[in-house]
């Protein structure tokens, strides 16, 4: 899932200057599953905005929903009529969902209440912790199924480095060592052999190095016919 | 067999040097080499570099020069290196994975090759988190083994990383790569360093040595997987500046073991004299730490398989001649 | 923040039916009486008490949102209290961010039989709320339409 976090209640209200209608839309989707962006997490953000704009003296009118989904835009569709009473819409979704807001309502205002964060899952309740960098070419074949790339600070392909600490990252003692863990999973699984081998320099041109991607399935696109 | 070997693979070393560097024809010629480290300024003075060089000069086969360390911008390695050069020390230019990727770190080397550079050491990098930029975005877009190799490539194949022929031929560099004996997991250690050797590596300089007992059975590892006749290996060692250091280095700093005889060795050092006298203090101190690394750099030259010393005084070029002369490594050889 | 002298707090106090909600029975059933300001809600188990409940309670109107429930470690869910706890906590760290005291929001643990506990919980309780002062957001109306009027004044 994509892991998000409340921006600071400041930050947004600066972004909305303090005044004027607002819609807080929700996302039922990643962000309300690791609560960031919710149907509750929305109240809890309207009733915060209220607050403290309130004990400022201004004026800001908060009103609350959610869509099942802010990043394809059939979702958005019932929103379509609503926002025409709206000055600005905050957007408790990941950064997808804040531009397909945008992308739909390109007349409002759209602030993001989140600070989108990585791509990764809960570790306990509470705890989220990276897991996917979506570097276009999976390497978890060849590493044990633990990615060098998103959980080794380095992104090393040949690991560990020099800073691994019993199992720790030198960068923090909460950080596991990916390296350690992939050769714990290569040893496990025989394959330790096939860690000797230097891997050759990772292509990039996948990753987001390579520019904006895309994705194109022409066996889903809808058909071209004649009169289109 | 392993002595058979060995003496064919001195020999090879003999007949064809793969940069000619001073650092290279001292270790082929079977003598027990000495390199250094200095660390550029946070500026653009020329004479701190030099002035810094010209302490160890006559100490040293050849001195690294660090690459941003600890992630805290400095003077450039191969800007430093061209000035130590000059004065007549050999450089040896560092290159960190973390500040350059594969198109700069190529192009560094063609420049360094032009000035006469020819020893390099390849590192992953402190993570920028340590240093003076904990906002730098990293590049890593090869990691130190991939630099390692692709270094040999432009050597030994006449290649670019993309496989494209560079013209006139590759520039030829003695290519070194750190290795931390104390890392976890210690059973993988000899393990990472076969790698680097298998990605081309000709020395290695490791980190720090306190712990003699973990690092000699390191190198009976290293020795009987047969590591030290394809690569020389330098051990790294360092005077210990006072009591504080020493437990700071035990307790603090990651991939570091410092058994304990030698935090209460400083301490003992300082016995008897006035907590207030801080000159003295820290001369009992200096005075111990130098007297600690001359027995390491003793012991050093007894362990099967390590070729040399690394001595890593950082800020404290002066303690580098007392130590090389201490362990009898002085006059350094020249070799031909 | 001025304050009048007949000040009297709105405390909402979420109970836990298994313990605080009896106690404040039996403190209320005995000489131990507690004040009048604390409104009691009662609830299956403090667990159930969510960050919204506490927040929404405030900006509703209330002084102060006290939530009671049981002695750490005899909760009926086993945890219910704990995970009360953190909430209150997180919701006190909110109000400061909001820019209300987070006094206002607390937690505390009693058993069914400590009515004396609880009354002198919802005392003390009562007594920061009064010296905070009224909830800022509930203004009342005759002061709310001057405030308005100010402000439409500035326009």
């Amino acid at each position: 899932m994509i892991v998000a976090e409340r921006k600071p209640l400041d930050d947004i209200i600066e972004m909305l200057g303090g005044q004027g209608k607002v819609l807080a839309v929700g996302c039922g989707t990643c962000v309300a599953v690791c609560f960031a962006g919710g149907k509750k997490e929305v109240e809890m953000l309207a009733s915060s905005l209220r607050m403290s704009t309130n004990l400022k003296g201004n004026k800001l009118e908060v009103d609350e929903t959610s869509v099942q989904r802010q990043c394809e835009a059939e979702y958005l569709e019932v929103l379509d009529e609503r926002v025409k009473d709206y000055d600005a819409i905050v957007s408790l979704g990941c950064g997808v969902g804040v531009q397909y807001l945008a992308e739909r309502f390109p007349e409002k205002r759209i602030i993001p209440a989140l600070d989108t964060k990585f791509m990764g899952g809960p570790t306990e309740a509470g705890v989220w912790e990276e897991r996917c960098q979506g570097c276009g070419s999976c390497v978890l074949g060849i590493t044990g199924g633990v990615c060098p790339i998103s959980r080794c600070a380095k992104q090393l392909m040949n690991g560990p480095c020099g800073g691994s600490k019993h199992g720790h990252c030198e960068i923090d003692e909460d950080v596991p060592c990916a390296w350690q863990k992939i050769w714990e999973s290569m040893e496990k699984l025989g394959r330790l052999d096939e860690l000797m081998q230097v891997s050759a320099p990772k292509d990039w041109s996948t990753s987001r190095d390579g520019g904006p991607r895309r994705v194109v399935r022409d066996d889903i696109r809808t058909p071209k016919t004649e009169d289109s | 067999m392993a002595m058979q070997q060995a003496i064919e693979n001195t020999e090879e070393k003999g007949r064809a040097l793969k940069a000619g560097s001073n650092l290279e024809r001292v270790l082929a010629a079977g003598h027990f080499a000495v390199t250094g480290e200095l660390e550029p300024p946070k500026s653009h003075d020329a004479d701190i570099v030099r002035k810094r060089g010209k302490v160890v000069e006559e100490c040293l086969d050849a001195a690294n020069i660090t690459d941003n360390q600890t992630a805290i911008v400095r003077m450039s390695s191969i800007g430093s290196a061209l000035l130590i050069k000059d004065s007549g020390l050999e450089p040896v230019i560092q290159i960190t994975c973390r500040d350059r990727n594969r198109l700069a770190m190529q192009a560094d080397l063609l420049g360094a090759a032009a000035h006469g550079i020819k020893n390099v050491l390849c590192l992953s990098g402190d993570h920028q988190s340590f240093g003076n930029h904990p906002g730098a975005k990293n590049v890593h877009d090869i990691d130190s083994m991939q630099l390692i190799r692709m270094i040999k490539d432009m050597r030994d194949e006449s290649r670019f990383q993309c496989g494209e022929e560079i013209p006139g031929g590759g520039p030829r560099f003695f290519i070194g790569a750190a290795a931390n004996p104390f890392a976890d997991p210690l059973e993988l250690r000899p393990h990472r360093l076969a790698k680097k050797v298998a990605a081309g590596a000709d020395f290695v300089q490791t980190q720090l040595v306190y712990d003699m007992d973990q690092f000699r059975k390191y190198m009976a590892k290293v020795v009987d997987m047969g590591l030290h006749e394809k690569v020389s290996i330098l051990a790294g060692v360092g005077p210990l500046k006072s009591t504080g250091m020493a437990r700071y280095m035990r307790d603090k700093v990651p991939g570091m073991m410092v058994p304990d005889i030698f935090v209460d060795r400083m301490a003992d050092a300082v016995k008897g004299i006035d907590k207030d006298d801080k000159a003295a203090k820290q001369e009992a101190w200096r005075a111990e730490g130098i007297k600690i690394c001359i027995e390491q750099c003793l012991e050093m030259k007894e362990i099967e398989g390590v070729a040399g010393v690394h001595i890593m005084a950082i800020g404290w070029e002066t303690a580098v001649r007392p130590i090389v002369e201490g362990a009898g490594l002085m006059p350094r050889p020249k070799v031909d | 923040m001025t304050q009048s002298p007949e000040f009297e707090p709105q405390i909402v106090a979420f109970c836990c039916l298994h313990c605080a909600y009896a106690a404040a029975d039996l403190a209320g059933g005995s000489r131990c009486g507690y004040p009048s300001s604390i409104k009691i809600v009662a609830v299956p188990c403090t667990g159930r008490v969510d960050s919204v409940h506490l927040v929404k309670t405030l900006e509703d109107g209330a002084d102060g949102v006290m939530v009671a429930g049981c002695l750490p470690g005899r909760c009926h869910f086993q945890t219910g209290n704990l995970h009360a706890k953190q909430r209150v906590d997180h919701v006190r760290e909110l109000l400061e961010e909001i820019g209300l005291e987070p006094e206002r929001v607390r937690m505390v643990n009693v058993s069914a039989g400590m009515g004396v506990q609880f009354a002198e919980n919802a005392k003390d309780m009562s007594e920061t709320i009064a010296a905070l002062g009224p909830n800022p957001l509930r203004v009342p109306k005759s002061q709310a339409s001057t405030t308005d009027a100010a402000l439409e004044g500035t326009n």
